[in-house]
């Protein structure tokens, strides 16, 4: 097989170029981010919302949604008061986008590592001709950290119910005996540790492991494939021992009273799939420009079917979670789901319904055939709707808890999803210029070049 | 498949094997007469199968009575062993349909006799259901099938139906799967068959396979499509399993993690299953070729890593339990752990979490001995693991005055050693008289990992070049 390749490490390296078009383009879609963000805060305080569910829906029909709520609830066993009623303020919307996003793109940023790790730990061979892509990925963390501390150190008590003043104090008129009962662990300060705790493990290992695969560009060998997977096997360690304390802290502990032990790895799979939809969309643009052609149909086959099956997985755990809650119907666990159900006016009945079509229904047909799975325009459609339905799923995760009835899809949404998004792309396409899009010494690449299935 | 493989991948045959010898090596204990070994073998577990079909006879006479349970624990050993059972039985289909999908060339020594044992374990599981029915000739009212007592229905909303479903499902499919990769290899023997009688009977299952490269193409399209098919039962069956449990409001039972928790944890004693009775099978049939060190060491690994992630998910439970502010919830974990049961709690914790964690180190893992030993240690715990969730969180209900202790009775015990017995007899009787490796699969994958592979083509291909 190898005596007909013409496959050698020097004919393979390529860099991307992002070009001064590229850097102007992804700027103005940030410049036009920005400026949809402004207008939606602008309306905002005027009392207008981008969102027609929330200019419709005035202060009664908010009540009213969370009385339908609470009838199903046996009498005061939930005294769950979200965060909305009695705190709102017009400007909480901005912050809870702006919290959705960095989790949401601290996600994407984060699986990029998870994803390079988990094939050095796997010793796959297929992926490593893209492995360049998801390793520029968590660049990104370097903005997403400093975004992050800032809206908690800030508006913190926007966000959580559990930062609300007195809710842990004896005897204020807040005071909350439940979330009292978990300030051992939602308090400020252990908080702060494992959010930078967690960050810097992750900096500090993706650091280390991008510099040694770029040093393996120069020197080759196999030494230090065997230290990337060493520094591989840390991450997954400890990814996997943070990946639910993440998910509790930055997403559960939004909704205070409730809890569920499957939230961790929902939170996970959800990012996970965002992630590699993000990463496959990423190669086929870079493929449209030209670039990463020892990419094929095969290694494109193989994303397909990892989008795949990571949407079965994610519709699998999301629906294991809804099932028993559901099926148990006890009142301080059921309250989540007859939130978004029903709650609020019904103003997230709507996007309930749309994520579970976009992340299960439409990746499950649209990447059902093979021939879908190797064809570049059903792979992006894919993977785009894939992401748009992940930010849903995080709106839902996120927005019922911090603004109750007050959310909706207007211009702050739009726009602070295009600031965030635009900012990621920008640095990712610089971080992916400071290296050969291919990995030219990689120990498999041989494998992966000769990819056929 | 492409066979370009990366020289630093470790091989996965060894000694310079040829395809005939990969035949001649794993047919020859087909072929030949009974080993004292495995008369020895077999015999032992005959008896064994004997005297626990004699309490599971009495079981049956005298009515579930027999067991231990009582007013407050009313569901012990009988659910523990089906759910211990149904968890080894997990390892094969993920062997053969994930790892398959996956591209794991490595599957392919080992995933014979890892789907043999899923069968096995599933149909040990499906004996305790009829132990637990009482009347086991009224097995079949468990499916919906119309009948003539009204409108007498099964309850779907039961998830004990839906694990009927499910395990049903899961065992024809398994079943399937197994027998279409024996098909090949139930030629070859027929073909090399001396004696009229192999040659009958061989020839007969092997349905006629003539070996032509459509045949062939075939073979694999059924492969991923069954590989396809099996992935969701993989997950499925364990997930139904966990609802037993899980959708009840019993603390210590009800909870979010359950049903990933319980696949891994099935995968996690699956594993340590099959690595058990590979490390004997290999030393017996002399099959150290195939199944080497890089196998043992694959294995060791997956019992690792879902080792690890029970583990997690063991923390995850305690910890939301505090979390949550439920009493009976925190209540059931501090008892699971320093109640009268904490022996079992921290037998789990020690054969489940921590045992697997010596296997970071690259000594004990391509160890033989140690890894024995482990993977018997990680049955032990994952056993506890279910005695601890079932009998834990049931002996001390919300009436203190009914709380109580499960002893088991020598019919517990029986029923238990019936199923080892009914295990190990069809396990022995699969490796006498079919072959325990793929040998189709295994030459499938040769090029590329096999060393020296093959001397006579690589030396024709030098001079070629």
């Amino acid at each position: 097989m190898a005596g007909h390749s013409h496959f050698s490490p020097a004919n393979v390296e390529e860099h991307f170029e992002f070009t001064s078009e590229g850097k102007k383009r992804v700027i103005y879609a940030f410049i036009a981010g920005v400026v949809a963000l402004v207008l939606g805060i602008y309306l905002l305080s005027k009392g207008e919302a981008g969102g027609h569910e929330v200019a419709n829906a005035g202060h009664e029909a908010v009540k009213a949604g969370h009385e339908a709520a609470s009838e199903h609830l046996s009498g005061g066993a939930v005294s769950h008061q979200p965060a909305a009623e009695e705190h709102y303020d017009w400007t909480n919307r901005i912050w809870a986008n702006v919290w959705l996003n960095a989790v949401f793109f601290t996600g994407i940023a984060i699986i990029g590592m998870f994803f390079v790790s988990l094939q050095y730990l796997t010793k796959s061979g297929w992926s490593s001709v893209m492995k360049r892509v998801p390793e520029a990925f968590p660049k990104f963390l370097y903005i997403t950290l400093p975004i992050l501390l800032l809206v908690f150190f800030f508006k913190g008590d926007a966000i959580f119910h559990w930062m609300h003043h007195g809710v842990t104090e004896v005897g204020n008129e807040n005071y909350d005996k439940i979330i009292a009962g978990k300030s051992g662990y939602l308090n400020k300060t252990f908080f702060l540790v494992r959010l930078v705790g967690f960050f810097a493990l992750w900096i500090g290992l993706w650091t280390v492991l991008r510099k040694k695969s770029l040093e393996e560009d120069l020197i080759g060998g196999t030494d230090l494939f065997t230290q990337l997977v060493r520094i591989s096997t840390a991450f997954i360690v400890v990814f996997g021992a943070s990946s639910s304390m993440f998910a509790w802290d930055w997403v559960m502990s939004i909704d205070t009273h409730w809890f569920s032990t499957m939230f961790g790895w929902y939170m996970f799979s959800s990012w996970h799939v965002t992630g590699l939809a993000v990463i496959t969309l990423t190669i086929l643009l870079l493929k449209d420009k030209g670039y990463m052609a020892y990419v094929n149909e095969n290694h494109l086959h193989d994303l397909g079917k990892l989008m795949f099956a990571f949407s079965i997985f994610w519709t699998y755990v999301w629906f294991e979670q809804f099932l028993l809650i559901y099926y148990a119907n006890m009142p301080e666990e059921i309250i989540y789901f007859l939130e978004r159900w029903e709650g609020h006016n019904k103003i997230y009945k709507t996007s309930e319904i749309l994520m579970v079509f976009l992340n299960f229904f439409f990746p499950f047909l649209v990447l059902m055939t093979r021939d879908a799975k190797r064809t570049r325009i059903f792979l992006k459609i894919a993977a785009f709707f894939i992401i748009v339905g992940h930010y849903i799923d995080f709106y839902q995760m996120i927005m019922p808890g911090v603004l109750g009835g007050h959310a909706g899809y207007g211009l702050v949404e739009f726009g602070m999803v295009t600031v965030f998004a635009s900012a990621f792309i920008y640095i990712v396409s610089d971080e992916l210029t400071k290296a050969s899009l291919i990995a030219k010494n990689h120990p498999f690449l041989p494998e992966a070049v000769h990819h056929d299935i | 498949m492409s066979h370009v493989v990366s020289p630093i991948r470790e091989k996965l045959v060894t000694g310079g094997k040829s395809y005939s010898d990969v035949t001649h090596d794993i047919c020859k204990q087909v072929e030949g007469e009974p080993t004292k070994e495995w008369k020895w073998a077999f015999g032992i577990s005959s008896i064994v199968f004997i005297y626990g079909a004699y309490c599971l006879f009495y079981t049956w006479w005298q009515g579930i009575g027999v067991w231990g349970l009582n007013k407050t624990v009313g569901w012990a050993w009988d659910i523990t062993n089906f759910v211990w059972w149904v968890g080894i039985g997990h390892a094969g289909t993920l062997i053969s349909a994930v790892l398959l999908l996956f591209r794991q060339k490595w599957r392919t020594s080992i995933n014979r006799s890892a789907e043999a044992m899923t069968i096995f374990a599933v149909l040990c599981a499906a004996s305790f259901i009829l132990a637990h029915m009482g009347r086991p000739w009224l097995a079949h009212w468990a499916l919906p099938l119309p009948n003539a007592f009204g409108s007498l229905w099964v309850n779907f909303n039961s998830p004990l139906v839906w694990d009927v479903f499910a395990i049903s499902t899961y065992l024809s499919v398994s079943l399937l799967f197994w027998y279409m990769g024996l098909v090949p290899d139930l030629a070859s023997i027929r073909d090399r068959a001396t004696t009229k009688g192999r040659k009958f009977w061989y020839g007969l299952f092997s349905l006629g396979w003539t070996g032509s490269s459509k045949t062939w193409a075939r073979y694999e399209y059924m492969s991923l499509i069954l590989a396809g098919i099996s992935t969701p039962l993989v997950l499925s069956v364990h997930t139904i399993v966990s609802m037993d449990f899980a959708t009840s409001v019993i603390p210590g039972w009800h909870t979010t993690i359950f049903p990933p928790y319980f696949v891994a944890g099935a995968i996690f004693s699956g594993f340590a299953m099959v690595q058990t009775l590979l490390l004997i099978t290999r030393v017996v049939f002399k099959l150290e070729d195939y199944i080497t060190i890089e196998h043992i060491e694959m294995m060791n690994i997956v019992i690792t890593v879902t080792g690890s992630v029970v583990g997690i998910a063991y923390l995850t439970e305690f910890f939301i339990a505090w979390y949550s502010g439920v009493e009976y919830e925190s209540y059931a974990f501090i008892n699971r752990a320093t109640g009268p049961y904490w022996w079992a709690y921290w037998m789990m914790m020690t054969c489940n979490v921590i045992s697997p964690q010596l296997f970071w180190s690259k000594a004990i893992r391509t160890n033989l001995m140690v890894s024995f030993f482990l993977s018997i240690v990680v049955n032990v715990g994952m056993w506890f693991e279910r005695f601890v969730i079932i009998v834990t969180s049931l002996h001390r209900d919300y009436l203190p005055s009914s709380w109580a202790m499960f002893s088991p009775t020598m019919y517990d015990i029986g029923d238990y050693i019936f199923s080892f017995g009914l295990f190990f007899t069809l396990f022995f009787l699969f490796a006498k008289y079919l072959p325990v490796v793929n040998m189709a699969e295994v030459k499938s994958v040769m090029k590329g990992v096999s060393s020296n592979f093959p001397e006579k083509k690589k030396a024709t291909k030098k001079t070629e070049e």
